[in-house]
C-alpha cells in the first residue's frame, strides 16, 4: 500500500484554450516533490489533492485513506480531508494577527479566535517557530520567512495527516531559502508527516526530495527518480 | 414645531428599517453575483440596478401595481391577513428599501469580488465549514466596502420622496417623512416650518456623513 496514490483527470478551460490534466503516480516516499515548469499543472494537481478543485474522474489516496474515488462516489470535502496546505504566497488572513491565523483551525463556530485567546496547541507552534515577538502583528507587518512559518504553523495546528506545499520558498530571499528548507526537513522528520511539495526550483528538489515526480504539459513526464541517484 | 421632530423620527425609522433590510438582501445578492456563475447574470444585475436609474414615480407606480389593494401581492395580503400596506409607514419602508437597494448590492458585489478566493480555500482546508468561511473570512474582508454602501443607502433612503409619496402618501404623523413635510410646508406657504425642516434635514445629513467618515477608515475590516 503506497503512501501516495494519485490518478486524476480533468479538462481545464481557460478562455478558448483547453488543457488536459492527467496526472498519475504512486509513491512510498515520505517527501515527494512534484517538479516542473510553471503552467505544467502542478498547482492544479495540488488543489485537487486538497479537495479545492474536483477532478472529472480519478482516485486520490493518502496513507491508505481514500479522499476521492469517482468510481465508488467517494469525494471528501476539503474540510473532511485533514490535509494541511501551505499556499504559494501563503494566503494568510490579512485581517487576523499571526496568533489568530495560527489559532484559526483550533476554533470552531462562526467567530474568529480572539486576539488574546490562549490555546496550548497554538502556543506550541508559536514557540517552535519563534513567532512570540510578532504574534500580535498582522501578516503585512512581518517578513517573508515569518509568513512562511506562520502558514506552516496554521496548517499544523489542525494535526493534518499530510502536508501539501505550493512553491513554499519562491517568495523568499535566496539566502533564507536554504535555511528554511533545512527547517522543513527537520520538521518533517520529527513529525513523520507525509509531505508533497511542488516547485520549479532544482535546489528544492536536491534538498528535499526523497522521490521526484516530473510534471510537464499536465502529465507525469518521466519515471520517478530516487533521491540517492541525484 | 413638534411636527418636524415627528417627521424626523419617522424618516429615521423608515431609513433605518430600509438599511437593515438592505443589509440582509443587498449582501446576499451581492455575494451571489460575485461568487456564483449562472446564465443571465448581467441581466439580473441590470434589472436590480433599475431602481437607481428609473424615475422614483415610475417605481412608485410599479409598487402600487404590486402592493396596492388591487395589486398582485396587495390583494392577497388583504384577503388572507387583512393587511393593507398602502398609506402605511411600512409601505414607505418598502419604497425606500427598493430605491436604496442598488447602492448596497453594487458595493457588496465589488467588495466580495475583491476578496481573494484563495483565502476562502485556505479556510476550507483548515476544516472550517462554509458558513464559518463566510463569517470569518469573506465578510470581515468585504465589510468596509459593504459599510460604505450601507451608509450611502441610508442617506438615499432618508431623502426618498417620489416613490414614498405614491405608496405611503403624506399623512402627518403617520407617513409624512421629512422630505415630504418640506414639500407640504412650501406648498402651504409655511416658510417658517419649511426653513426649520430644511435645517433639521441638513443637520441630520451632516451628522450621518460625519459618523460615516469616523466609521469607515477605522479598523472595521480588522475586527474578527
Amino acid at each position: 500500500m503506497s503512501i501516495w496514490h494519485v490518478a486524476i483527470r480533468k479538462q481545464l478551460r481557460q478562455g478558448s484554450s483547453r488543457f488536459e490534466l492527467d496526472v498519475q503516480f504512486r509513491s512510498d516516499a515520505r517527501r515527494v516533490v512534484l517538479h516542473g515548469p510553471s503552467g505544467a499543472g502542478k498547482t492544479q494537481t495540488l488543489r485537487m489533492i486538497a479537495g479545492i478543485t474536483r477532478p472529472d474522474s480519478g482516485t486520490i489516496r493518502i496513507g491508505g485513506h481514500t479522499l476521492l474515488d469517482t468510481a465508488t462516489g467517494v469525494a471528501l470535502s476539503p474540510q473532511e480531508r485533514r490535509v494541511g496546505c501551505v499556499f504559494q504566497d501563503y494566503a494568510l488572513f490579512p485581517h487576523l494577527t499571526v496568533r489568530q491565523n495560527i489559532a484559526f483551525a483550533a476554533r470552531g463556530g462562526l467567530r474568529n479566535p480572539a486576539r488574546d485567546e490562549r490555546n496550548p496547541q497554538v502556543d506550541r507552534w508559536v514557540e517552535q517557530f519563534h513567532l512570540q515577538p510578532i504574534a500580535g502583528h498582522y501578516p503585512h507587518q512581518i517578513s517573508g520567512g515569518q509568513r512562511q512559518r506562520t502558514a506552516l504553523a496554521r496548517a499544523l495546528v489542525r494535526e493534518p495527516t499530510a502536508l501539501l506545499l505550493d512553491e513554499p520558498f519562491a517568495a523568499l530571499d535566496k539566502g533564507l531559502r536554504q535555511q528554511l528548507r533545512l527547517e522543513l526537513l527537520d520538521l518533517q522528520a520529527s513529525l513523520a508527516l507525509p509531505l508533497l511539495l511542488i516547485t520549479h526550483d532544482d535546489d528544492d528538489v536536491r534538498c528535499l526530495a526523497e522521490e521526484v515526480i516530473a510534471i510537464d504539459g499536465g502529465r507525469v513526464a518521466a519515471a520517478s527518480l530516487d533521491s540517492s541517484a541525484t | 414645531m413638534s411636527g418636524a421632530w415627528v417627521a424626523l423620527a419617522l424618516s429615521l425609522k423608515v431609513a433605518g428599517w430600509a438599511t437593515a433590510l438592505n443589509l440582509v438582501f443587498g449582501v446576499a445578492v451581492g455575494y451571489a453575483l460575485a461568487r456564483w456563475r449562472f446564465p443571465g447574470k448581467d441581466l439580473v444585475d441590470a434589472a436590480l440596478t433599475l431602481p437607481m436609474v428609473m424615475p422614483p414615480t415610475v417605481l412608485g407606480y410599479y409598487l402600487l401595481v404590486v402592493i396596492g389593494s388591487h395589486g398582485v401581492v396587495g390583494s392577497w395580503l388583504l384577503q388572507h391577513f387583512g393587511i393593507r400596506l398602502i398609506f402605511t409607514w411600512q409601505a414607505a419602508v418598502i419604497a425606500a428599501t427598493i430605491v436604496a437597494f442598488p447602492l448596497v448590492f453594487k458595493a457588496a458585489r465589488a467588495a466580495f469580488e475583491n476578496v481573494e478566493p484563495q483565502l476562502e480555500d485556505a479556510a476550507r482546508t483548515l476544516g472550517i465549514g462554509e458558513w464559518a468561511v463566510f463569517f470569518r473570512v469573506t465578510l470581515p474582508l468585504a465589510w468596509r466596502g459593504i459599510l460604505a454602501g450601507l451608509l450611502l443607502s441610508f442617506a438615499r433612503a432618508l431623502g426618498e420622496f417620489g416613490a414614498t409619496l405614491m405608496v405611503a402618501g403624506s399623512i402627518a404623523g403617520k407617513t409624512q417623512t421629512l422630505s415630504i413635510a418640506v414639500y407640504e410646508a412650501v406648498q402651504a406657504g409655511q416658510d417658517d416650518t419649511a426653513n426649520f425642516l430644511v435645517a433639521v434635514t441638513s443637520i441630520t445629513c451632516i451628522v450621518v456623513l460625519l459618523s460615516a467618515g469616523r466609521l469607515a477608515p477605522g479598523r472595521v475590516a480588522a475586527r474578527g
